[in-house]
């Protein structure tokens, strides 16, 4: 099997050009204590979908920046149709529902002070059914392979990840870029050891350099800042060393496969920050826990994300569907419902990694067509703001 | 994705030929066993007898290893062992650590 730029899926096609793979209705809180009137909108309405969370207020400085960049971004994401934004007060609420309205889409806002949580739930409950109206009636069209923006990140990676997962993803980054999708990687802390490999993967020294400073500055900032030993059991995790790996080195090495050979990147991009230079591979700048990355690349507009596990990751996201694949056996005898695309057979010589990636490729097909992951069918719908420092 | 019983599948996967390390890729290797070794990077392969029992996805020594010395997988430095560990034997948090954190 071959992929040309001309290959398509039927996906939805946003009023902004972008593509989206899933049709929700989402009801965003502001902040924590917008949660519950949520939660009882889309209790009310079908076909909606709420996403509690736990931060919002009195955030200030990058951290706040943070916070709105990651609600514009996971509102403006193609894989939502339309959106009701709920906040204590208006003045918020009106920052993130205008960031989103940016996209052309269907927005409502709401906010509760001077009105209480019946009311505003009241109002709100109507907007959200005439958008699930609106919106279901929306219809799938063909769009390109090439629209399709594709994010990755593993987790609770092995040393099987190294030889067949992480490998899997990087044959399709090679195969899939230079068609013209757009991708994401990440995971800061989880490059150490590999940091002068992924320098030069970059498209060019400036790139690098900026990388670089980067990761760097989280070395400097955030692990010798605090650390009290010498991460082990945080990172490697005590899933990883389970699974046999041993230091971050060596889990930095395996994590790196997931760019492949010949793929380059094009910039760095900040947490939740939106790719702008066009298609091609992009660093995010991330965690390395599994549900605060895939969140904040779904808020950088990734619609599609592959996640190669060892030991059995069972994350998902609500707006995202997330493509597991994996090649330790063990892990598919015993947690084969969580997994998507099954590469054991690399590790028994039976299945070649450019045989293993076009299976990703495929999966990553169906999936835009609309075929539920594994993390969907299972109810996965982890969302894990990242935050930067205590609020004020 | 069925094998044939007669075809042999490899025990251990070791990523590049200078790395001194190789990972099992099957469940329940016994010490002893003469082990089906495969460099995933050129498909080369050879035996080796495992000096362990040694857990799916843990690593092996590929030559005697001392205390000091560098562990290689991917052709890279993975970290330094701080304690000896004869070819065969398993390499793991307990001999082998981070030079990094």
């Amino acid at each position: 099997m071959s992929i040309r730029s001309n290959d398509t899926v039927y996906a939805y096609r946003r009023e902004n050009n972008r593509v989206g793979v899933r049709n929700y209705v989402i009801i965003l809180p502001v902040d924590d204590i917008s949660n519950a009137a949520c939660e009882s909108v889309a209790n009310n309405v079908k076909g909606t979908l709420a996403l509690p969370h736990a931060y919002g207020r009195l955030q200030f400085g990058e951290d706040l920046e943070l916070h709105f960049r990651t609600m514009i971004g996971t509102g403006a994401n193609p894989n939502v149709a339309a959106v009701i934004v709920i906040g204590i007060e208006p003045g918020w609420t009106n920052k993130i529902a205008e960031g989103i309205r940016q996209t052309g889409k269907p927005v409502a806002e709401f906010s509760i002070e001077q009105n209480g949580d019946f009311e505003t739930i009241r109002a709100a409950s109507w907007a959200a059914k005439d958008f699930v109206h609106r919106t279901t009636e929306y219809q799938r069209e063909e769009c390109f392979i090439r629209d399709l923006w594709i994010s990755t990140k593993c987790g609770e990676s092995d040393t099987t990840t190294g030889l067949g997962s992480c490998p899997t993803v990087g044959n399709m980054y090679d195969k899939l870029l230079p068609e013209g999708i757009t991708g994401f990687f990440g995971e800061t802390s989880e490059i150490t050891g590999a940091e002068h490999i992924c320098q030069k993967r970059a498209v060019n020294e400036e790139v690098g350099r900026r990388w670089y400073d980067m990761w760097k500055a989280y070395q400097d900032e955030v692990i010798f800042a605090h650390q009290t030993d010498d991460l082990s059991d945080s990172q490697p995790t005590k899933g990883n060393i389970e699974g046999g790996l041993t230091t971050i080195e060596e889990k930095a090495l395996g994590n790196l496969e997931k760019i492949g050979r010949t793929s380059t990147y094009v910039d760095v991009l900040d947490p939740a920050e939106s790719p702008k230079s066009g298609a091609g591979l992009y660093f995010m700048d991330s965690s390395s826990a599994a549900a605060e990355c895939v969140t904040l690349m779904a808020a950088g507009g990734a619609v599609i994300h592959t996640f190669p596990t060892g030991q059995g990751n069972v994350v998902g996201n609500p707006i995202v569907p997330v493509i597991k694949i994996s090649a330790n056996p063990r892990t598919i005898r015993t947690m084969g419902e969580h997994i998507d695309v099954d590469v054991s057979g690399v590790l028994r010589r039976e299945q070649t990694i450019d045989e293993a990636g076009d299976a990703l490729i495929e999966m990553i097909r169906r999936t835009a067509n609309g075929r539920n992951t594994a993390a969907e069918a299972l109810g996965h719908r982890e969302f894990s703001m990242t935050k930067l420092y205590r609020s004020a | 994705m069925t094998k044939s019983v007669s075809a042999e599948i490899p025990h251990l996967l070791v990523h590049q030929k200078v790395d001194n390390v190789g990972v099992v890729v099957v469940e329940g290797l016994t010490v002893d066993t003469d082990m089906l070794c495969c460099v995933t990077h050129d498909n080369s392969t050879f035996r080796l007898v495992a000096g362990a029992d040694v857990p799916i996805g843990h690593k092996i020594a590929l030559k005697d290893l001392n205390a000091g010395d560098t562990a290689i997988k991917y052709g890279e430095d993975i970290g330094r062992m701080v304690s000896d560990v004869p070819k065969g034997g398993h390499v793991h948090t307990h001999n082998c650590k981070t030079k990094r954190w």
